[in-house]
């Protein structure tokens, strides 16, 4: 469903991403880790060109999407992206935030977005917030809307950069939980994220990156329990 | 005070002049002010180039001499042309072109205030997060679908307070029009002191006039700021 070959990414003299080959197969979800800086959200974001790749090939669902001839914003309807930030629109409300890309992208009828909004605002329990202003929602509820906002272009691919470290740590849990039943259904998922708990439980594996390549990679079990790099060991140390 | 209140009739005709010409061409600003300030953020190097120009060049010389190059110069570049074509190729001259003094007017200001306004739209556009543009491309929308419906909507909102600002300095810039001879509320006051010679209250009136403007729309513009503000 995703695959990387050779995949590098340079700022300017900077080597951020020295060259990943990754494979992410339909319905599997990965988490990622490694330390700050190591390259995580830069090689998501090469997954849906926020960030053009310097040289290798990004496959997702098939197409290859360093090919020049590929319609970029076609592709990006197959992958939807969960940030750290949320990145809701503050001027729209919880519903108009989830139904402005298919009215304007997939020119839905307003009644068809509405319906597909209100559903997916109701599969991640936020039904009645459905007119609030981003503002007004609490930092784990913007984050579930911005969950339903990727969804409602039915992606095939869901990306999540650290979705819940910039969250109270309360409201950890309900994020967590909205994310767990995406993958309950088969949703192919790509996840940077510290939260060992969920990789543990959810992941069907987990990559280690440091300085720009994958270092490790294996079940969670394998990765947590008994890593065979001394970075992995150093770095789980750390974060544990 | 007899001399201020027998002229304060004609000294507000020429404050109204004042306002519509000021009002029209920050509206006409707006609009060029809005394609040059996206123009300075586009990919292209040409368009860049083109708003850099404009900028540069309105905000970098006076009002008055660019008032002047257009109400004289420009004729007479018009009517040197019609000259030079009538000799080199037997085209007959069209009437000898002049300036409306209200087109000219409203051309300077509107030209002039584009350009601060093109600033304002650039510094309200880059004051949107990047992570909105990210966000909207994520989703698969376009450039101009992500500029149209989440980035611009949100520059919008930030920009009226410095669009207020621009709009009081420009009311009071129209009065170096008065040296071309477009008669707004300077222009009144001078041609009402050649009459009277009463140079005081003549010139406070008109004064106290542009003061009465400016501030009733500094005071809009807070309470306008304000109620953004808590939204
Ligand atoms: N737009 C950019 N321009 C220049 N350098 C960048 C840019 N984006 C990222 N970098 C650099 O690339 C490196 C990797 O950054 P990246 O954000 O991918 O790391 P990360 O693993 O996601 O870290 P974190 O855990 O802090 O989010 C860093 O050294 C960062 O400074
Ligand atoms: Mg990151």
């Amino acid at each position: 469903m995703i695959e990387t070959r050779n995949l590098v990414k340079n700022f300017g003299s900077l080597e951020v991403l020295k060259g990943i080959n990754c494979r992410i197969r339909e319905g599997e979800v990965v988490c990622m880790i490694g330390a700050s800086g190591s390259g995580k959200s830069t090689f998501l974001r090469c997954l849906n060109l926020l960030e053009q790749p310097t040289s290798g090939e990004v496959y997702i669902d098939g197409v290859c999407l360093t090919d020049p001839k590929v319609d970029i914003n076609k592709v990006r309807q197959k992958t939807g992206m969960v940030f750290q930030l949320f990145n809701l629109f503050p001027h729209k409300t919880a519903l108009e935030n989830v139904t402005l890309a298919p009215k304007k992208v997939l020119r839905l009828s307003p009644k068809e977005a509405d319906e597909r909004g209100r559903a997916l605002l109701a599969k991640v329990g936020l039904s009645d917030k459905a007119h609030a202003y981003p503002s007004q929602l609490s930092g784990g509820q913007q984050q579930r809307v911005a969950i339903a906002r990727a969804l409602a272009m039915q992606p095939k691919v869901m990306l999540f950069d650290e979705p819940t470290s910039s969250l109270d740590p309360e409201m950890v849990g309900e994020v967590l939980a909205v994310m767990k039943d995406l993958a309950r259904e088969g949703m192919t998922m790509a996840v940077v994220t510290h939260e060992m708990g969920f990789a543990r439980e959810v992941a069907d594996r987990v990559l280690f990156l440091h300085e720009g390549q994958i270092l490790e990679e294996g079940t969670p079990q394998e990765i947590f329990s008994s890593p065979r790099e001394e970075r992995t060991r150093a770095f789980l140390s750390k974060i544990l | 005070m007899d001399i201020a209140i027998q002229i304060l009739p004609t000294l507000l005709l020429g404050a109204e002049v004042t306002l519509r010409l000021t009002v029209i061409s920050v509206s006409i600003g707006c609009v060029i002010g809005l394609f040059m300030g996206l123009a300075r953020l586009s990919k292209s190097r040409i368009l860049r180039a083109v708003g850099t120009a404009y900028v540069d060049f309105f905000r970098g010389t006076p009002l008055l001499v660019q008032a002047l190059v257009i109400y004289f110069g420009i004729p007479q570049l018009i009517n040197d042309f019609q000259t030079w074509l009538a000799v080199t190729y037997d085209i007959p001259r069209f009437q000898t072109f002049r300036f409306d003094i209200w087109a000219a007017a409203i051309l300077v200001c509107s030209l002039n205030s584009g350009a601060y306004i093109a600033e304002i739209f650039r510094a309200g556009v880059q004051s949107i997060e990047r992570g909105q543009m990210e966000a909207a491309r994520s989703l698969g929308m376009t450039h101009v679908q992500a500029m149209r419906y989440v980035i611009l909507p949100q520059a919008f909102k930030r920009v009226i307070p410095p669009l207020g600002n621009e709009f009081i300095l420009m009311l009071k810039d129209t009065s170096i029009l008065s040296a071309i001879g477009f008669v707004e509320l300077t222009r009144r006051a001078q041609l009402i002191n050649a009459d009277l010679v009463a140079p005081f209250p003549i010139y406070i009136t008109a004064a106290l006039i542009y003061l009465a403007m400016t501030l009733t729309f500094s005071r809009l513009v807070d309470w306008l700021e304000r109620r953004l503000k808590t939204e």
